[in-house]
């Protein structure tokens, strides 16, 4: 009924608005029922991340309610991952058939990302005007009208301008630099007058305390505002023009990352992007575990109205909202000792046994939940047992999971489908247990991310079955069971995942769980340094803060430039394999990446080789060792492990020399620790065929005449040259 | 008010060759008749601080500005004229100084500051932040209420890069990002601690630093000890206070000092604090205050300091003499739009002709135009938006256009100059044609001839 009445509103809206716009197409919008990123799983190997409950509603619904209130006509609903999945509720709801708002589906099998999406939409020739391009995890309640006038007058005035974001104020914590959604720092330059966006950075680097601003940007514009309060809404009005862009430039994949950077760094095509602030609406976006939690808060609490439990009628059961935020369905059976705390949802037909105490939480259908049971700012799906004596803490339970008398599920637990959780067993704060195995090519690579959601949609039939085949599923079951039954305790079912290497430190960013008070103390500790490390990096090589003026004014000679490239060149590469180190990236990639920083700073390969050295070596010094052994073996294993990398760069023996010389320098100024390993790391090098002798001997050679102060390697290593020198001439008098 | 002024008035500018000479350092140079330096002066004494040292570059230069200030303000100001060395900077220039400094505030003025906004209000709007510096900002370019658009779109394009970037807080009341000189050719780079402390900066181009700061004088000590690098007020220790706010490095090692120095200044310090922190507290706090606090409790470890500006309205006149263009420029405008600065009181027709000047027939002189004492001009003589010092000789059949001239100065008949400048004691020969000139002192132009663009100067001997 609520619905109807909604829509009958929205209709009164449109006959408002029609005198005006008599020619208009109706207004469209594009929902992406996939995010194209991991970030929900394992949840999201079993379902799409769309029909993920929130407080007890799939996150499409609030998305398409607010669209058809928002004057939507027509919709098109991407489906990619788990396709059959939303097209089965979506023909299962009531959308399919709403007066004055259609929704259709696109299938595709083979989009990695958004960008493809767009571009198959765009094949397709549906879109014949402005539309709302939103992703299906968005809620929000801002009425388009304004929004969307803006853009129209904009792209009269000027056909450039293709794109408006809708922005929302939130202030980060000055401590984790995290939005309350548990996003990233965005950092934001916005022209006052015109809303014109015309920076946008979301990933910038942590270790650098100064952010880069073309300069041309204030030629341009004569002030201009940068934000680091402001949340992207991922809500955002586009002309038709934005999906022939993404189709000329095909490879734009992510929709910030590589279509908002595109458009405002390469300005050649002159296409503008405006922001457009909202104020009192809310919109949000489900990004990860953290986000889920705040809006799940926001929904109890009302922010999001009408998007409420008891406004919003889902699956026909009326929920009531009483004293202190607590929204209970009509059928709950719920002993007399037992406490529901404020702020909880409760689900239809769910039993809540003696002395069990809920608080902050989300409970679904059918659930039964024992006695003695101790709830406290977790979700827990439909038809979820929870036995005895159990605590929950800000975790996140889906369907049908058991969770067996007497176990703890500590802050941050994600339990997907069907898990069953042994007695007494207590799971590990921020782990993500599962039926289905980890896939094992776990990359963080960007691209290869995409790729595995490709497996997703080879892992979707079995998904699929889920829901329609019971009876054949148990049998899959038990073997599962079978197999993960000893991670999870006596009785229990699944598979805990091992957290990717590297990220489990930031775990706790986007976990349900609040950010634990140890954590904090830890960061603003580590804020003092970070605050010192700016200012170093803030003097050093720009600012005029402590040369002289007329010294800066010099240091503009091309001499010297070169040389601050090839320092540059140095640091950029070291960064790179840095973070291939962290992130897992392929060595090929690497090598691809340093080729373009090689073209871009045109330097030759023997500068290429020698940077590479020279990080692995950085690399190797900074882990921890108590002696030169230690030391030795950290050296050995990364280059035992990037070998490859190193290699591709060694083409002939100027490259060998090089990095020669570079560890030479390295051994006497930089790292002293390593000069005693000098001879020993050569000689690995030689075993390993890095450095060929050729190249070892021209470079002793080279040394010759060098400053006694200068030889200091050359006679360290003097053994080892005699020997392989001696080596030479006995295969010279054997050929 | 407890405010003691240092005027950096700065010696034998080489931007200014040839209009300055020996004679006449860059502070004497004149407006409207009247050496720039006592517009800095009189906008002093209107703010009642009268306590002043005048810095001035070289012994030559402190000479003969000292002379004509002791003439000039005699009983009206209280002025020391300290000389330092030349090219050591406005730092340097604070450095060799600085023993004389003893108020608690110091405000330093650029001795080439033409401007009618108060320094009084810069000077409170220190104290009311308790701000460790304030810098006042002006609408860039420097224009008065109604600039002729034309030249300032001029500097605009010659210079594009030369402008000053600035970053504020929402309130605009806190400076957070300051780019200056050789910086703006490169990209921008805003510290992130700032902007997150903040959450929103404004970056703004078209705002100019006046050099008129308010400075903690135990932080300028402090920074011209520790930082003995730093040459320039405005591009070093500026810049350098405004990145360490979230920070602070100064007034740290000083703590000690002032006890040694007595309990009774402690007491006076913990009551300014306890003053300045009612005060903070019946405004919004700002980012400063909250900062520390919101990184829970460890904020007595973190100490930041307040980098404030004063924001001039647009209708206040601001301007620095510190360019030839700027000197014709401003010299237009005191006579013209800013006339309220020049001290004289305008003829119907919107001009200045001193009754002691002698017009021959058909001459006439046109709004906005200065004309000195005891000048004499010829017959059919054309002045426009020009400025004639005093005791000139100007024969007849002579257009004077966009122009400055100063104190005697000869020009024959039939001469035309445009857009020049043409400095004391020089003779323009017959029928001479000046465009866009600077002519140094002495200078003998000769007969007929034409020049464009030129910078014309006697030969040192």
């Amino acid at each position: 009924m609520g619905a109807q009445k909604k829509s009958s509103a929205a209709a009164a809206a449109r006959i408002s608005d029609d005198p005006e716009e008599l020619s208009r197409v109706p207004l469209q919008a594009v929902l992406l029922a996939d995010s194209f990123t991991t970030k929900f799983r394992p949840i999201t190997l079993e379902r799409p991340k769309v029909l993920l409950p929130l407080a007890n509603v799939p996150m499409i619904e609030y998305a398409l309610t607010w669209l058809e209130s928002a004057g939507v006509e027509e919709v098109f609903v991407f489906c990619c991952a788990h396709a059959k999945q939303v097209t089965n509720y979506l023909q299962c709801s009531q959308w399919l058939s709403q007066p004055n708002f259609s929704v259709a589906t696109i299938e595709s099998h083979n989009s990695v990302s958004a960008g493809d999406a767009l571009r198959l939409i765009y094949e397709r020739n549906v879109i014949h005007g402005d539309f709302i391009l939103i992703s299906g995890d968005t809620l929000s309640n801002m009425s388009l009208n304004r929004a969307l006038q803006e853009h129209k007058e904009r792209k009269k005035k000027d056909s450039n301008a293709v794109m408006t974001m809708v922005i929302k104020r939130s202030k980060l914590s000055p401590v984790t630099q995290q939005s309350r959604l548990g996003t990233d720092e965005l950092f934001m330059a916005i022209d006052p007058d015109t809303k014109q966006l015309l920076y946008y950075e979301e990933n910038t680097n942590h270790l650098k305390g100064t952010l880069s601003l073309d300069k041309m940007l204030l030629i341009d514009n004569p002030s201009i505002t940068l934000h680091n309060d402001m949340q992207d809404c991922f809500i955002d009005i586009c002309s038709p023009e934005v999906l022939s862009l993404f189709t000329d430039n095909f490879d734009y994949q992510h929709l910030r990352r590589h279509f908002v950077k595109g458009l405002l760094v390469d300005d050649i095509m002159g296409y503008k992007i405006y922001t457009h602030e909202i104020h009192s609406s809310y919109a949000a976006r489900v990004d990860n575990y953290r986000s889920y939690d705040t809006i799940s808060k926001d929904i109890i609490q009302r922010w999001t109205y009408p998007l409420v439990p008891d406004v919003l009628l889902f699956g026909n059961s009326a929920t009531k909202l009483e004293r202190e935020g607590i929204y209970r369905a009509t059928e709950i059976v719920q002993s007399r000792s037992a406490q529901i705390g404020p702020l909880t949802v409760i689900g239809n037909g769910t039993r809540i046994g003696n002395n069990t105490k809920i608080t902050n939480s989300v409970i679904g259908k059918g659930c039964s939940i024992g006695s003695n049971v101790l709830i406290e700012g977790s979700y827990i799906w439909d038809n979820v047992t929870v036995e005895d004596g159990c605590q929950l803490k800000h975790s996140i339970v889906c369907d049908g999971v058991v969770i067996k008398s007497g176990s703890v599920l500590s802050p941050g637990v994600v339990l997907s489908f069907k898990v069953v959780v042994g007695q007494n067993f207590t799971v590990p704060a921020y782990s993500k247990v599962s039926l289905l195995p980890q896939p094992t090519k776990q990359d963080s690579d960007e691209e290869l991310e995409y790729a595995d959601n490709n497996s997703d949609i080879e892992t979707s039939p079995i998904a699929g079955a889920h829901d329609n085949l019971n009876g054949e599923l148990t049998s899959d079951l038990t073997d599962m069971q079978s197999s993960a039954a000893e991670e999870l305790g006596s009785g229990g079912a699944g598979y805990i995942w091992s957290i990717c290497e590297g990220a489990s430190e930031e775990e706790w960013r986007h976990s349900v769980a609040p950010v634990p008070a140890e954590k904090l103390a830890e960061i603003s500790q580590t804020i003092d340094d970070d605050l010192d490390f700016s200012y170093q990096d803030g003097n050093a090589p720009a600012s005029s803060g402590e040369l002289k003026p007329g010294g800066l004014s010099d240091s503009d000679d091309d001499d010297v430039d070169a040389n601050n490239d090839s320092a540059y060149f140095e640091k950029e590469v070291e960064a790179t394999f840095l973070r291939a180190v962290h992130e897992n990236v392929k060595v090929d990639h690497v090598i691809l990446e340093v080729n373009s920083l090689k073209l871009s700073y045109n330097m030759e390969f023997a500068a290429c080789a020698g940077a590479i050295f020279y990080s692995m070596m950085k690399l190797a010094l900074g882990t921890p060792y108590n002696s030169s052994a230690e030391l030795y073996n950290a050296v050995v294993n990364v280059l035992t492990s990037w070998k490859r990398l190193l290699k591709s760069y060694l083409s002939g023996k100027d490259e060998e020399i090089e990095i020669i010389l570079k560890f030479e320098e390295m051994c006497s100024e930089l790292a002293k620790e390593l000069s005693p390993l000098f001879t020993k790391i050569l000689c690995f090098l030689y075993d390993k065929d890095m450095i060929s002798e050729d190249a070892i001997l021209d470079w002793e050679s080279e040394k010759n005449y060098a400053d006694e102060s200068d030889r200091v390697f050359v006679k360290q290593a003097e053994k080892f040259l005699q020997w392989l020198r001696e080596a030479s001439e006995e295969e010279e008098e054997e050929d | 008010m407890d405010f003691q002024v240092v005027v950096l008035a700065g010696g034998f500018s080489k931007t200014l060759v040839p209009i300055v000479s020996k004679e006449v350092p860059k502070a004497l140079l004149p407006v409207a008749n009247r050496p720039v330096l006592s517009y800095v002066l009189d906008l002093l004494e209107q703010s009642n601080l009268k306590d002043l040292i005048v810095v001035v570059e070289g012994n030559d230069a402190a000479v003969r500005i000292g002379g004509w200030i002791s003439a000039a303000y005699l009983d009206r100001l209280h002025v020391d004229v300290a000389p330092v060395s030349e090219d050591i900077g406005s730092a340097g220039a604070l450095r060799s100084i600085a023993r004389h400094l003893t108020a608690r505030d110091i405000l330093v003025v650029s001795g080439d500051l033409v401007s009618d906004v108060s320094p009084g209000a810069v000077a409170a709007v220190h104290r009311r932040h308790d701000a460790v510096v304030t810098a006042m900002l002006c609408s860039n370019p420097a224009s008065g209420p109604a600039e002729s658009g034309s030249s300032s779109a001029k500097d605009k394009t010659k210079k594009p890069g030369r402008k000053n970037i600035i970053g504020l807080d929402p309130s605009r009341q806190f400076l957070l990002h300051i780019a200056t000189g050789a910086e703006l050719e490169k990209d921008l780079r805003i510290q992130k601690c700032i902007l997150r402390a903040v959450g929103e900066m404004e970056l703004r181009a078209d705002l100019m630093d006046a050099h008129l700061y308010a400075i903690k004088r135990a932080v300028l000590l402090e920074v011209l000890a520790q930082k003995e690098t730093f040459q320039s007020l405005k591009e070093d220790i500026l810049p350098y206070l405004v990145r360490s706010q979230l920070k602070s490095e100064v007034l740290s090692s000083n703590l000690p000092q002032l006890e040694e120095n007595g309990n009774d200044k402690v007491n006076l310090q913990n009551k300014q604090i306890s003053q300045s922190h009612i005060l903070a507290n019946a405004s919004n706090r700002g980012f400063h205050e909250l900062y520390p606090l919101a990184l829970d409790g460890s904020s007595s470890a973190r100490r930041t300091h307040k980098c404030c500006v004063y924001i001039a309205s647009n209708d206040k006149y601001c301007a620095r003499l510190n360019s030839i263009q700027a000197f014709s420029d401003i010299n237009r405008e005191v006579a013209g739009e800013a006339n309220h600065l020049s001290g004289y009181s305008f003829s119907a027709h919107n001009n200045i002709i001193h009754p002691s000047a002698e017009l021959g027939s058909k001459t006439t002189v046109g709004p906005y135009c200065m004309l000195g004492e005891g000048s004499q001009m010829g017959d059919k003589c054309s002045v426009k938006r020009s400025v004639i010092g005093r005791h000139c000789r100007i024969g007849s059949n002579v257009k004077i256009v966009n122009s400055v001239v100063m104190n005697h100065v000869t020009i024959g008949d039939g001469c035309s100059v445009q857009g020049s400048v043409i400095c004391s004691n020089v003779q323009i020969q017959e029928r001479a044609t000046l465009k866009d000139c600077q002519v140094g002192a002495g200078y003998v132009v000769t007969a007929g001839s034409e020049y464009k663009g030129d910078s014309l100067a006697k030969k040192e001997k």
